[in-house]
């Protein structure tokens, strides 16, 4: 590797230039620029395009958030933000002071977001295996169910989350026909988008549709295991409870280690879900962490605190998401 | 007997090898002959036949017990909305607004008709579908030079690209929210172009946070791909994008489906960058319908005929395309 590669245009005059005879003779080919040059650009000419987008948009953005994170970046500073005064680490302090409001709501939104991930993606991944698992076999109408419980994982997040807020209402809703009218389970009808039962009603719509990416993945997992294993199990008479537990689910561990990840960073940051569940600001019991920023700065309009939680939070993920492939080693399962 | 031939071909696109295995016979608990030639060989002897023996790895009664009853509660779970959806947009007013009934008093398809004057619903969907689309058409062609990039060289920053890409994906988007809001805002007024509220920062904006899983993807998908076929047509006289394009792509097809599944679904689905960066003349189904359903009185048949008419397109695509993405993910994301 010794150059890059050089823009576009600088290629033109080469054309002209007859073939080259730097590189290695290649047949019926020819030579633009030398084969070193073309072998050692060409490569991140090809990544150019999503270089740029991510740079721009991912990144530019990430390092503006740091920044604005150090600013006080109120309202009346929004037109030329580079205007806002630089406040050093206030806008962090304010965050972590747990015995300020402030700090303290978003101390209990954390508790919050992580009771919530724990329970929908330990919630998610059991119903996942057990659902693949239990249709790994062949049965009757086993095409029907997997594209029934793929269905609320390929909705719009929007149309799933509505028609839930739909069953979940408390007058009209079909949750608390079910439970009081025709079961009579409770003697009043239960509020379940507010108050503390909106936690349960937001782990059980989250649940309802992830599961299903779960059981996709688990289910293509399972069908790169090889047939042999469960036939030579079978030979050495173990059953079926001893095969799942000595086969299937050791096989399982490469992609659980990573789906487990991918749920739980999906999960965290789940913004959708509460958001179109009831709307701008949350109940207490179900305030998750995004959605807690996303009030602090849009209601507010205070977005330099805004930028300092997103900040702690995107800190906390690169903490859990480090540990977590330190410890169960997935990271160097694959040469990236 | 329809069923049973959606399940013959569902099982036979999606699933390879498992198949033939089991075939018809465990329906039901009963047992019978060895359904395919592949369960034929996998019981070796094939010769015992005793009574309740379909193959040796053939699941014992309790474990089917076990099944239909998981998967009758599964099955609940997972379709009660979907039921009540249908059957709700196919109810009259007075059904949805007053207490919840299960049977309709008649059923109607005047939501269906009303859902497009009551709110701008063809202009969401033009929208979602412009953008979606655009998001979508371009995430594939630049993932796919991406990954090709990665896949078939060896370059400096090769595994930083990879890294920093794979971590953006742990980024909360909030993060990006605010400031990406204020850059497309302070851009418009610098410039005068109104970038803010535009369909197009919302496709950039999508087609960014498409790319690294579809690069990743890919990259899986690219390198199960034999390398002697690009090199063949190499020696063959095309250059390596010629390679890419006759010979790579056509052989990642699946790969590239996947990827564009998943962008679109991500484009069509997404709210919290909608929420921010369209006005009314962008507005997506997403912030469209969302709209709908909180205003002060909802009319629920009508929200429920609109959320399947946005929902419709992408499950039928999803439902049609999931082996593509199976297996894109099986060679990409799941190693």
């Amino acid at each position: 590797m010794t150059t890059l590669s050089p823009p576009p245009g600088t290629s033109r005059p080469d054309r002209e230039a007859g073939p080259s005879h730097s590189g290695p003779p290649l047949p019926r080919r020819r030579r633009i620029l030398p084969d070193r040059l073309r072998r050692a650009g060409l490569p991140y000419l090809l990544l150019l395009p999503a270089l740029v987008l991510e740079i721009l948009i991912h990144l530019g953005p990430m390092a503006v958030g740091v920044t604005m994170s150090f600013k006080e970046l109120t309202q009346q500073y929004i037109r030329d933000w580079s205007a806002a005064p630089w406040t050093g680490t206030d806008n962090f302090r304010i965050a972590v002071d747990v015995n300020a409001p402030v700090g303290e709501a978003l101390l209990h939104s954390f508790f919050v977001t992580c009771a919530f991930t724990v329970l929908a993606v330990s919630l998610a991944w059991l119903l996942g295996v057990t659902a693949a698992i239990l249709m790994q076999e062949s049965f009757r109408g086993r095409g029907v169910l997997r594209a029934l419980f793929l269905t609320p994982y390929a909705l719009p997040v929007y149309t799933a989350v509505i028609t839930w807020s739909f069953l979940l209402q408390r007058d009209g809703g079909m949750v608390n026909h079910v439970i009081h009218d025709q079961l009579g389970l409770t003697d009043s009808e239960p509020f379940w988008l507010i108050g503390d039962n909106s936690f349960a009603a937001l782990v059980v719509v989250a649940v309802w549709r992830t599961w299903p990416f779960a059981f996709l993945i688990l289910m293509a997992a399972l069908q790169n295991i090889p047939k042999e294993l469960y036939e030579a199990a079978h030979v050495d008479g173990a059953g079926m409870r001893q095969q799942i537990r000595r086969i299937t689910l050791p096989s399982l561990r490469p992609v659980n280690q990573v789906l487990v990840l991918v749920l739980f960073l999906w999960t965290f940051n789940d913004f959708n879900v509460p958001y179109i569940l009831f709307g701008k600001s949350a109940p207490e019991a179900a305030d998750l962490i995004s959605i807690h920023i996303y009030q602090a700065s849009f209601v507010t309009w205070d977005f330099g605190s805004g930028s300092a939680m997103s900040v702690l939070l995107l800190l906390f993920l690169l903490l859990v998401t480090g540990g977590y492939l330190l410890v169960t080693g997935a990271g160097r399962k694959r040469d990236v | 007997m329809s069923e049973a031939t959606a399940t013959a071909t569902a099982d036979g696109t999606a699933d390879g090898g498992t198949g033939g295995t089991a075939g018809d016979g465990t329906a039901g608990g009963t047992s019978r002959k060895p359904g395919g030639h592949l369960a034929g060989r996998a019981s070796g002897a094939g010769g015992r036949k005793g009574p309740g023996r379909v193959s040796p790895t053939a699941p014992p009664r309790s474990f089917i017990w076990t099944r239909r009853v998981v998967l009758t509660l599964l099955t609940i779970f997972a379709a009660t909305p979907l039921l009540v959806m249908v059957s709700s947009s196919l109810k009259p007013l007075q059904d949805v607004s007053d207490r919840f009934r299960w049977i309709p008093s008649s059923l109607t398809i005047s939501p269906y008709v009303d859902i497009w004057s009551t709110v701008p619903l063809a202009d969401y969907f033009l929208n979602s579908l412009i953008v979606a689309g655009a998001a979508t058409g371009c995430s594939v062609v630049i993932a796919t030079f991406a990954a090709y990039a990665v896949s078939r060289y060896r370059f400096r920053g090769k595994r930083l690209f990879t890294v920093t890409i794979l971590s953006t994906q742990m980024f909360p988007g909030i993060l990006f929210l605010l400031p990406l809001f204020l850059i497309f805002v302070n851009l418009g007024n610098a410039t005068g172009v109104a970038l803010y509220g535009s369909r197009g920062a919302l496709i950039v904006t999508y087609l960014t946070f498409t790319l690294p899983f579809s690069i990743w993807m890919l990259i899986g998908y690219f390198d199960s791909i034999p390398r002697d076929l690009d090199e063949a047509a190499l020696t063959d006289g095309c250059g390596p994008l010629g390679a890419l394009v006759r010979v790579v792509v056509p052989a990642a097809v699946p790969g590239i489906v996947a990827v564009a599944v998943y962008s679109f679904m991500t484009a069509w689905g997404e709210v919290l960058f909608a929420s921010v960066m369209t006005n009314e003349t962008t507005r997506t189904l997403a912030i469209g319908l969302q709209g709908y359903a909180t205003q002060t009185q909802v009319y629920w048949n009508q929200v429920m005929a609109a959320s399947l008419v946005a929902s419709v397109p992408i499950v039928a695509g999803f439902l049609l395309l999931q082996r593509y993405l199976v297996t894109g993910l099986t060679a990409g994301a799941v190693k």
